[in-house]
C-alpha cells in the first residue's frame, strides 16, 4: 500500500516537473514549483523524514515561491518565445549537456549500494553512533536536531554563513540603486478589507508558531531554519497587504541588517566560548558544568542564531526586491 | 462508546474524502473560472473540516486533539480568504462570470477557457 502511494506521488512529481518545463507563463511555473515542493514534502513525510519535510514545505513551497513571485514582478511574466529571432535560444547544446550529465549520473549509481541496503556506508559509518548515543550524550528527543546542531555543528555553521552571504549579495547588487526616501504606497491593496482583517488575525499566530518551531526543535520537527522562514513570512504578509511604507515602520532595515550579522555572530560566539573554556570549536560539552547541560545550552543558542539570521536575511531580500520594483514604477 | 466514535470518525473521513473527489470533479467539469473556484474552495473547506473532525475523534491524546483544532481554525480562516482573494483578483483583471442568457441557457463564451491559468 505504501509503495502504491510512493508511485503516485513520484509520478505526480514527474508530471509537475514536465509541466514546469512546458509552460511559458512564469507565474504558473512558480505555482507549479510550489506544488512540486509540497509533493516533495509529502514524499518526505512518507519516508518518515519529518524535519526535512517541514523544511521543504516551509522553504521550497513557501518562501521561495514568494521570493520568485517578487522577482517576477521585477522581470516580467512570460518566457521569451523561442521563435523570436532575437533570443539566443539554442536547445541542442543544453539538451546534449543534460543528456550526458544524466547518463553519467545514472552510470554512477551502478557503484552505489542498493536503496536501503544494510551494509551501505550511510547505515554503518556514523549513523549508528548518532542513533545509539544521542540519547545519553545530548539527551534531546529529536535526533535530527542533535545531529544538525551538535554533531554536525560545523556544517550548519557553514549553511548559516551561506545564507548570510546570500543576503549580503542581494544587498550589494541591488541596494545601491535603492533610495532611502519613503516611496509612495501603491493603492491597489487598499480596498482588500477581508484580506487585511484575516491577515491581522493570522500574523500574531504565525509569529507565535514561528517561536514555537524555534524553541521546540529539540523535541519535534523544527528548528532555526524553519522558524526563521515562518517568522519572516509574517512580515511578508504584512508588507504585501499594508504596503511597504507601513512595513518599513515596523521593520527598521538597519536593525534587520545588524540582526542578520548578529545571528552568525551568536553561532560563532558559542563555538569560541567552547574554545575559551578549553574545548574544541563548537564543542558544547565545555559550555556548562556537565556535558549534557552544555549540549542543551549550545543547541539552544546555535538554533537561535540560525533563526535570527534566516529570518533577517529573508526579510532583507524581500524588502530589497520589493522596494527596487516599486521605485522602478513597474505597473502591477 | 469507542465503537460509536470509531464509526462516526470513519463516516466523517469517508464523507470528507468523497467531498474532496467531488470538488476535483467540479474543478475539472464546471464551465467557467468562478464556478470551478467555487467547487474547489467550498468543497475543500468542508472536506478538510470533516477529515479533521474525523481525525479528532480518533486523537490518542488531548495535545493531538488541540493541534488538530488549531489546524481546523487555520484552514477555516485561510481557505475562504484565499478563495475570496482569487475571485477578486479575477474580477479585478476583467474576467466576468458566465451568467444565464435569455432562454435560461448559458451563453456560449467566445473566450478560451480561463481554467488553465
Amino acid at each position: 500500500m505504501e509503495s502504491f502511494i510512493h508511485i503516485i506521488i513520484l509520478s505526480m512529481l514527474v508530471t509537475t516537473a514536465a509541466a514546469i518545463v512546458r509552460v511559458k507563463d512564469l507565474f504558473a511555473v512558480t505555482m507549479l514549483a510550489g506544488i512540486y515542493g509540497l509533493l516533495s514534502a509529502s514524499f518526505f513525510v512518507l519516508m518518515d523524514a519529518h524535519d526535512v519535510a517541514f523544511t521543504e514545505a516551509a522553504v521550497g513551497a513557501g518562501i521561495s515561491t514568494l521570493l520568485i513571485l517578487t522577482t517576477l514582478s521585477m522581470t516580467g511574466r512570460f518566457e521569451k518565445a523561442a521563435e523570436n529571432p532575437k533570443s539566443n535560444y539554442k536547445p541542442a547544446l543544453a539538451l546534449t549537456l543534460v543528456t550526458v550529465t544524466g547518463a553519467l549520473l545514472i552510470y554512477g549509481t551502478q557503484d552505489m549500494p542498493a536503496f536501503g541496503a544494510a551494509d551501505a556506508p550511510v547505515q554503518t559509518h556514523v549513523v549508528p553512533r548518532y542513533l545509539n548515543d544521542s540519547a545519553t550524550e545530548i539527551d534531546i528527543p529529536n535526533v535530527v536536531a542533535s545531529v544538525l546542531a551538535s554533531y554536525r555543528g560545523y556544517d550548519t555553521f557553514g549553511e548559516v554563513v551561506v545564507i548570510f552571504t546570500a543576503g549580503i549579495g542581494v544587498l550589494a547588487l541591488i541596494m545601491s540603486t535603492v533610495s532611502t526616501a519613503p516611496v509612495a504606497l501603491r493603492a491597489s491593496m487598499e480596498e482588500h478589507v477581508i484580506l487585511r482583517i484575516v491577515s491581522k488575525m493570522l500574523i500574531p499566530l504565525i509569529l507565535i508558531f514561528g517561536l514555537y518551531v524555534q524553541f521546540h526543535g529539540e523535541y519535534g520537527p523544527g528548528g532555526g531554519f524553519q522558524a526563521g522562514v515562518i517568522f519572516a513570512s509574517a512580515f511578508f504578509l504584512y508588507a504585501m497587504l499594508f504596503g511597504l511604507t507601513a512595513a518599513r515602520k515596523v521593520v527598521n532595515s538597519n536593525w534587520v541588517q545588524a540582526l542578520a550579522a548578529l545571528g552568525v555572530l551568536l553561532y560563532g560566539s558559542v563555538g569560541v566560548l567552547a574554545m575559551i573554556n578549553g574545548g574544541n570549536f563548537l564543542d558544547y560539552n565545555f559550555l556548562a558544568q556537565d556535558d549534557v547541560h552544555g549540549q542543551h545550552m549550545g543547541i539552544l543558542f546555535v538554533e537561535l542564531g540560525v533563526g535570527i539570521t534566516v529570518a533577517s536575511v529573508m526579510i532583507i531580500i524581500f524588502f530589497t526586491f520589493s522596494t527596487h520594483q516599486q521605485r522602478d514604477g513597474e505597473p502591477d | 462508546m469507542s465503537m460509536v466514535t470509531t464509526y462516526l470518525s470513519w463516516a466523517l473521513l469517508v464523507l470528507g474524502g468523497f467531498l474532496c473527489v467531488s470538488g476535483s470533479v467540479g474543478l475539472l467539469r464546471f464551465p467557467d473560472f468562478f464556478t470551478r473556484m467555487h467547487a474547489a474552495s467550498v468543497t475543500d473547506t468542508l472536506a478538510t473540516g470533516m477529515i479533521l473532525v474525523g481525525l479528532m475523534l480518533q486523537a490518542p491524546t488531548w495535545i493531538v486533539f488541540g493541534k488538530l483544532v488549531m489546524i481546523l481554525v487555520f484552514v477555516l480562516l485561510t481557505s475562504p480568504t484565499a478563495g475570496h482573494a482569487l475571485a477578486k483578483a479575477a474580477l479585478h483583471s476583467g474576467l466576468k462570470p458566465l451568467l444565464p442568457g435569455k432562454g435560461g441557457k448559458i451563453d456560449a463564451d467566445p473566450r478560451p477557457s480561463a481554467g488553465g491559468v
